[in-house]
């Protein structure tokens, strides 16, 4: 380039300077467009996106509702307690963490395993419970060495408890974690809002029946929080509503009283208030303990309970079906009179068996009953008298009379997931089966039914039921758990009424001949041995259903597997003439009805009639009542 | 005894202050102060520690206050050089922070080369173009392009892209006041433009995360939109008078990151409001001002473009991390001059304004 005379120079760079100084200029005009822009026009959009940030709703668990039995008797309760809980996406490193908080605070293998299974389950941005009911002392050793552990926090929550453990738990249920299930039902009743907090849902028995009533209304704090989430003071607050509560009809000393009859046999047991449906007992053994579900239960627990044998999850009162065997009978003899079949005073001739089609039904006496007429069919359980009734009724007859009384057909309990059982008739055999050999009602196969063989197959409760329109003198009511809803706050009472589901047409005489029939059987019949002595009189029915098809040879009870035992039923009302209960009693397995269902069926009776306590050790868990509110 | 004493103390006090600027000694004592207040709000328990560190870095000015342009010139070669080595030393042994290789660790301390090159590089170029004075050809420009992008290859391979840039920036100016035709100016800008998405795919990607999120925060709110959504809701919220002084919720319930050191503009901008900003920005504008009317009286070539560079570089912090936190400038991390925590920078800034002040005082030497 040329060479350059100074002052030139010097121009050329001032100039420069010039427009430095005016791209300085433009650059800070177009910062404060900027701030002008964002301060003044958009002023209010982000003054709201501030204190969105600020201002946080916190909800408030409200306390769910108590569960309490007719006396006031505390089955299910809330209280709160502090739990140490991670947040999976905050923390770094779970396993590194958990072994640190292990070293400060006592974490069993158990909670472990709990909180694994909780993971796997849950969405990582919701913190989990990796100790539950922490001391004072394990807060404060905690809340001194917070720092160290990024992602852990202690949360007081509100826990289920239920006092009497394992006790009535097919009644109460249980509550679990929320699951994406549950959050479909919660969209549905649109109570998004009012469980934003919560976590915890009804999962199965009358906690999931009435998971809305017992809930509760969510308060909402409104909190100043910093970035971290945390709190810094509260600026305003409406407190939770606690659920309501809910007062059942069950009296928890007779289900007591019934569940320890049963000891370690499997089955149930439905006892009705005939004249309201109100449930006074309802029991399936063996049964579990819902504590167990209320922290998310571990995983050996959860394959314990569902992988054993004998199922205890399983509510077999109202899940199981099974044949009713001579339970059966009385209301064949029912429907024999109804339709006009039978007079009662009818006598059949029973040699021992029944021969139909060239198979022979046999008799549990050998050489038979002689003359049998109706009373005496139902008294000494005569198989032959049913075989021949079976035959003469029809199969459409018998189903379309046990359809009124409600078997096979789900009674509407307030529990969920109830069975259907199976009522056999012509068309369910259509429906039932592909084939169209299969598909066929063959004569033959309506013998036994008479008997409650068969394909007959029904839960407990369809059977009390039945009981219960026989001793209600054919007003049948919807069977219920639920007396009254207490709204804690203004302690107004909602009375869940009885609710007549129909009333049958039955004549009064008719059923006289079969509560008569019924009574001899305590007497003088099958019933007699367990009912011995009994002040208050009774009317009741033993039966037997057969698991395991014999096939012609001889039933030896020692010589066939426990669980192709025979099932022993039973049922029974009283007092017989102005009956207070009804009841069904099944022992899975159990032999002869008269031997291992009645027996049941006078403790509980002694104790509803004459507040007779069965003989034996005092239940520690009486202290239970000490619970009531 | 005392009128003794006082005259001693006067006297001393006289030859302290001699080689300082009043403007810009005011300017910059206001923007300190200002700071101070600032970072009671934003990190109170940091304000001794920035006391200390400002302490040090009028230390720094003060000295290099006195220090004559000419004797400069000698220290341009040793300390380019020297930049030049500890940054390839960093690159092999440098220490691993937030994923990128920035700090050299001496054992007594740790130093980050790539800050000492922000002064260095318009020291060597503004020494380079003395040498060549009047007989500048174009071949000269091209050594000085080359004297220029050396260190910033190597701090963009760090990476650090928002020193790179400074150090960038700072050559730049040099190069731009020494008189680089605009014809190539405008060529390079038009090259810089063509070449945009070469250089996209040469950007690490958390570095094009950035200018992506600069266009949509929002797609990222909790991460990488996290910093720049909060410091707009701050600086919006603050509306024309802010929240006032302590009072911004961004800022003391913790939504505000950073907020001490590259963010701490939001702070202001959330408590003070539009009026702070138009404060701020008026004592940066008079700052710079001043600075530009130091260069534009410099005596020689290298003071005037020293002086030149200086300023920008100074306008280049103030407009970086203002853009950035209010969110029209992808975010590097440059402090906001002068108020920002941190030593380094303040050194760095106050060193910058020594030399203005020496350059002023010997602005009527006559060249040699």
């Amino acid at each position: 380039m040329e060479f350059k005379n100074p002052s030139q120079e010097l121009e050329r760079f001032r100039g420069r300077l010039t427009v430095a100084g005016g791209f300085v200029l433009l650059c800070f005009t177009m910062l404060l467009t900027r701030f002008v822009w964002l301060q003044i026009a958009q002023n209010s959009y982000y003054t709201t996106r501030a204190e969105e940030n600020r201002i946080s709703l916190v909800p408030i668990v409200p306390n769910r509702g108590l569960i309490l039995d007719r006396h006031g008797v505390v089955l299910a309760r809330s209280y709160a307690a502090y739990t140490l809980e991670i947040t999976p996406s905050k923390a770094k490193d779970i396993e590194q963490t958990i072994d640190a908080l292990g070293k400060i605070i006592d974490v069993q293998p158990k909670d472990r395993k709990r909180f694994k299974k909780l993971l796997d389950e849950s969405r990582n941005f919701e913190s989990l419970p990796i100790r539950t009911r922490l001391t004072d002392a394990e807060v404060a050793i905690f809340t001194a060495q917070r720092y160290r552990f990024p992602g852990v926090e202690i949360k007081a929550r509100l826990f289920r408890q239920y006092p009497g453990g394992a006790f009535a738990s097919h009644i109460l249920g249980y509550i679990g974690r929320v699951t994406d299930r549950d959050i479909a039902k919660i969209e549905e009743q649109e109570q998004e809002a009012n469980y934003r907090g919560t976590e915890h849902f009804g999962k199965s028995g009358l906690e999931q029946r009435y998971e809305f009533a017992l809930h509760g209304t969510a308060g909402f704090e409104q909190v100043e929080v910093d970035a971290a989430g945390h709190a810094v003071h509260t600026l305003a607050r409406t407190a939770p509503i606690a659920g309501n509560n809910l007062t059942l009809t069950i009296d928890a000393e007779l289900q007591r009283i019934a569940e320890t009859a049963f000891g370690d046999r499997k089955g149930a047991l439905v006892a009705i208030e005939p004249a309201t449906g109100g449930l006074l007992a309802l029991v399936s053994t063996p049964t579990y303990d819902p504590n167990l579900f209320v922290d998310g239960i571990d995983s050996a627990n959860w394959r314990e309970l569902n992988e054993s044998p004998d199922k205890p999850m399983v509510n077999r009162a109202l899940n199981g079906a099974y044949p009713p065997g001579s339970t059966f009978k009385p209301f064949m003899a029912l429907a024999a009179l109804t339709t006009g079949k039978r007079r009662p005073e009818q006598t059949i001739s029973d040699p021992g068996s029944f021969t139909f089609g060239g198979h022979t039904f046999r008799d549990d006496k050998k050489g038979g009953h002689g003359s049998v007429d109706m009373y005496k069919s139902i008294v000494q359980s005569c198989d032959t008298y049913y075989y021949i009734l079976a035959n003469d009724m029809g199969i459409d007859n018998i189903s379309n009379f046990m359809g009124q009384l409600g078997l096979g057909q789900r009674t509407g309990i307030d529990i969920e997931g109830e069975s259907e059982g199976i009522l056999p008739s012509q068309a369910w055999k259509k429906k039932r089966f592909k084939k169209p050999e299969q598909q066929k009602w063959y004569a033959g196969e309506t013998i036994s039914i008479g008997i409650g063989q068969g394909y007959n197959a029904y839960t407990p409760i369809q059977l009390a039921q039945a009981t219960a329109v026989i001793a209600n003198k054919g007003v049948m009511f919807r069977p219920h758990l639920v007396n009254y809803i207490t709204d804690t706050v203004t302690g107004e009472r909602t009375k869940i009424e009885p609710t007549p589901l129909r009333t049958l047409d039955l004549k009064p005489e008719h059923l006289e001949v079969i509560k008569n029939a019924m009574i001899g059987v305590n007497k003088e019949g099958t019933g007699a041995r367990a009912f011995a002595g009994a002040s208050y009189v009774s009317a009741g029915k033993t039966g037997t259903a057969q698991v395991y098809s014999l096939k012609g040879s001889e039933y030896k009870a020692h010589a066939v597997k426990q669980e192709l035992r025979d099932h022993a039923l039973f049922i029974v009302f009283a007092p017989a003439d102005e009956p207070k209960i009804a009841m069904a009693i099944l022992v899975e397995n159990g032999g002869f009805g008269a031997a291992a269902a009645a027996p049941i069926a006078r403790l509980v009776l002694d104790y509803y009639l004459l507040g007779k306590r069965p003989p034996g050790p005092a239940q520690p868990d009486e202290a239970a009542s000490d619970d009531s509110p | 005894m005392n009128t003794f004493n006082f005259n001693i103390v006067r006297k001393y006090w006289e030859r302290l202050i001699a080689p300082i600027d009043g403007p810009l000694m005011l300017l910059t004592g206001l923007l300190l102060i200002l700071a101070f207040g600032i970072m009671s709000s934003a990190s109170p328990e940091r304000l001794g520690a920035q006391f200390a560190n400002v302490c040090v870095a009028l230390l720094v000015m003060r000295i290099l206050a006195q220090v004559p342009p000419q004797r400069l010139m000698h220290f341009a070669i040793p300390i380019y050089v020297g930049g030049i080595l500890l940054l390839i030393a960093v690159a092999l042994f440098g220490d691993v922070a937030k994923g990128a290789r920035r700090w050299l660790n001496l054992g007594v301390m740790r130093v980050q080369p790539s800050e000492i090159m922000k002064i260095a590089m318009p020291l060597m170029l503004a020494w380079f173009f003395q040498r060549h004075e009047a007989m500048l050809r174009m071949r000269d420009f091209a050594v000085a392009a080359l004297l220029l992008l050396i260190p910033v290859a190597l701090i963009a391979r760090q990476p650090d892209l928002g020193t790179a840039i400074l150090v960038l920036a700072a050559g730049f100016y040099v190069i731009f006041f020494a008189g680089l035709p605009w014809k190539i100016l405008a060529a390079m800008f038009i090259a810089g433009l063509a070449s945009a998405p070469v250089a996209w795919s040469l950007l690490h990607d958390y570095q094009r995360a950035r200018i992506l999120t600069l266009i949509d925060p929002e797609k990222d709110p909790l991460g990488k939109g996290f910093h720049i959504i909060q410091s707009t809701i701050a600086i919006g919220s603050g509306g024309v008078f802010g929240k006032g002084w302590r009072e911004g919720t961004q800022t003391q319930l913790d939504f505000l990151p950073e907020r001490h050191t590259d963010f701490i503009f939001a702070v202001f901008s959330e408590e003070f409001g539009l009026a702070g900003n138009l404060i701020l920005l008026t004592l940066y504008a008079l700052l710079i001002g001043r600075m530009l009317m130091i260069a534009a009286n410099a005596a020689t070539l290298f003071a005037r473009l020293l002086a030149g560079a200086i300023t920008m570089i100074f306008f280049t912090y103030a407009f970086v991390n203002m853009g950035m936190v209010s969110g029209i400038l992808p975010v590097v991390g440059v402090p906001l001059p002068l108020v920002s925590y941190g030593g380094t920078a303040l050194v760095t800034l106050l060193s910058g304004i020594g030399i203005l002040m020496s350059i002023h005082k010997n602005r009527m030497l006559v060249q040699k």
